[in-house]
């Protein structure tokens, strides 16, 4: 009886130890950038033009912005008619869409710097469009696309078939029956899924060092070469002369990349209560 | 008269209704099968630009080589397959037991407001970009373990990046065990813990061993957080206070001046490393379908 006291006082002890270094290890990473970082922003961080004085982050910033919705023209449509094809049309359990979910899987799976390899070797050699923001967009497109196809399938799968057979009964054909009927319902979720893809986007790194290159200026042109944020806080690191200012670029990524993922969860929790 | 012919126009607009319809469907299609074409595509490239480095080298030379020196030309990358196999192992080993530990906690030990409060924490943790990782182990671990890259430098910064993928997949997995499990314990006269730890870790098993697998994938996969705090040297293992080099860290560090057999090298790197994922991927997959038996 004692014994059983013991390990049972031992076993809890373990979970609670575990759960509390869990978040200690969070607060520790946040905090420590923080504290650190806000001291050192300052509004040269945030000049127009990057240059060895200011090490303005504001080049970067832009550029992760253009290189993020030119990602989002690419997947999205690609990911979310791929969801459509696989829960409006294919018979479920078919061959093809088991083919399909797996190598959407693979593609999950895939580091980022294998990507960045692909990405040189196809985007940036073979279709020669060299270092540039176009690049880099379509590696990030096919690493984010497995995300916005699965998020987009559940929010497919989730609205309810009465609302597809209304619609038939109705006499609208397959393909009005998506885009009125089944697609509006079903978009807080496909956002919540193109959120999450935005938040990988904005931290990548390894994908896009050998496809978008690191120039540090603002892009003119989508085949001009160019640094996203995490890039520059990368090449600030290695550089390690600026440590401060290599602060003050983390607290920024770091807030950025909170917020998107905090819009995401709401907006995932806001379609699910809604069913 | 009248009548046909909005007969007519009725049967034109049929048709272009089905038109449409066949179209799209057409349209979609190609568009789930980018997927397919991406996998065959990064495969191809990779194999075609790596395999014939391989050939040159040597295959033994290639993978059981122990000296890397591109200057010399000799290509060994097996330091960078052990780092790679030697920093995912003290990941899971700092990473596991907290990660489920932290997934019992939240499951089965936590009160709800706890867990709303812990969740959202973890999803964080999650979301935050491998170079603030990285930098926090430049800067915070790295200077607590005598200020130099190290293996166990980069193991920890791995455990931290890989416990929310372990802690979410376990709690789903052990939120998913049927309760009457548990009261089945219970009524036995076993304590809550012991319910918990021999009844219901056991039944989610499959899940958590999926959760390990995802995080194995996640730590040998991982770059850019790892080359700023293992040290980077081309050598075997020589202990956990001594810098290494991983897999993924040599294709980063060498690719910006390499040139010929020097760069095939490094993308052929690169086909080993996407080798040993599709092997996690596999192993994944069949933990996957057990579980769904």
């Amino acid at each position: 009886m004692k014994r059983q006291k013991i390990s049972a006082f031992l076993l809890r002890f373990a979970v609670y130890l575990a759960a509390f270094i869990t978040v200690g290890a969070l607060l520790f990473v946040v905090g420590y950038i923080l504290v650190k970082g806000v001291p050192n922003l300052s509004l040269k961080l945030f000049e127009w033009k990057y240059n060895s004085e200011n090490l303005s982050l504001l080049p970067a910033l832009l550029n992760t912005v253009l290189i993020t919705v030119l990602s989002l023209l690419i997947a999205v449509p690609l990911g979310v008619f791929a969801a459509i094809y696989l829960v409006e049309y294919a018979r479920r359990g078919s061959r093809l869409v088991r083919v399909i979910r797996m190598n959407a899987e693979t593609l999950s799976g895939i580091p980022s710097i294998v990507y960045g390899l692909f990405g040189m070797l196809f985007f940036v050699t073979a279709l020669k469009l060299g270092f540039s923001m176009l690049s880099g967009a379509l590696t990030l497109s096919i690493m984010i696309l497995p995300v916005i196809l699965r998020t987009s399938e559940e929010a497919l799968m989730s609205v309810p078939d009465s609302f597809r057979e209304g619609s038939f009964g109705l006499g609208a054909g397959r393909l009005r029956t998506v885009f009125r009927v089944v697609l509006p319902d079903a978009i807080p979720g496909i956002l919540a899924g193109v959120i999450l893809g935005v938040g990988r986007i904005v931290g990548e790194t390894a994908a896009l060092i050998y496809t978008a290159g690191t120039a540090s200026d603002t892009v003119s042109g989508i085949m001009d070469s160019a640094r996203t944020l995490s890039v520059h806080m990368y090449a600030l690191s290695q550089e390690g002369l600026y440590i401060n200012q290599t602060y003050a670029t983390a607290v920024v990524l770091l807030v950025i990349v909170v917020c998107i993922n905090a819009l995401s969860a709401s907006l995932a929790k806001r379609f699910s209560r809604k069913r | 008269m009248m009548k046909q012919q909005s007969l007519a126009r009725e049967t034109a607009a049929g048709r272009n209704n089905q038109v449409r319809e066949g179209a799209a469907r057409i349209l979609f299609l190609a568009a789930a099968c980018v997927s397919i074409l991406a996998v065959l595509l990064i495969t191809f490239f990779l194999l075609v630009n790596g395999v014939p480095a391989i050939a040159e080298i040597g295959i033994f030379k290639f993978l059981l080589g122990t000296v890397w020196k591109p200057g010399n030309d000799i290509y060994g990358i097996l330091p960078m397959i052990l780092g790679s196999f030697c920093v995912t192992a003290g990941a899971l080993v700092l990473g596991v037991p907290i990660g489920v530990l932290t997934a019992i906690f939240l499951s089965r030990f936590a009160s709800k407001r706890m867990v709303k409060t812990i969740k959202p924490a973890v999803q964080l943790l999650a979301g935050i970009p491998s170079v603030v990782y990285g930098f926090f182990g430049l800067v915070v671990i790295v200077p607590l373990l005598g200020g130099r890259g190290s293996m166990l430098a980069a193991s920890i910064v791995l455990a931290i990046m890989i416990l929310p993928t372990i802690i979410t997949v376990s709690e789903s997995s052990l939120n998913a065990v049927e309760s009457s499990y548990y009261e089945g314990a219970l009524a036995l006269g076993a304590t809550h813990e012991r319910s918990v730890f021999s009844i219901i870790l056991p039944a989610a098993k499959s899940g958590v061993t999926a959760a390990v697998i995802l995080g194995v994938g996640r730590a040998i996969g991982e770059a850019m957080a790892v080359i700023m705090v293992a040290g980077n040297q081309p050598r075997m293992p020589q202990g956990l206070m001594k810098g290494l080099r991983t897999l993924t860290t040599n294709i980063v560090m060498e690719m910006g001046y390499s040139a010929d057999l020097h760069r095939e090298a490094l993308i052929a790197t690169g086909v080993v490393l996407f080798i040993f994922i599709l092997i996690i991927n596999f192993l994944f997959s069949l933990t996957k379908r057990r579980k769904q038996q």
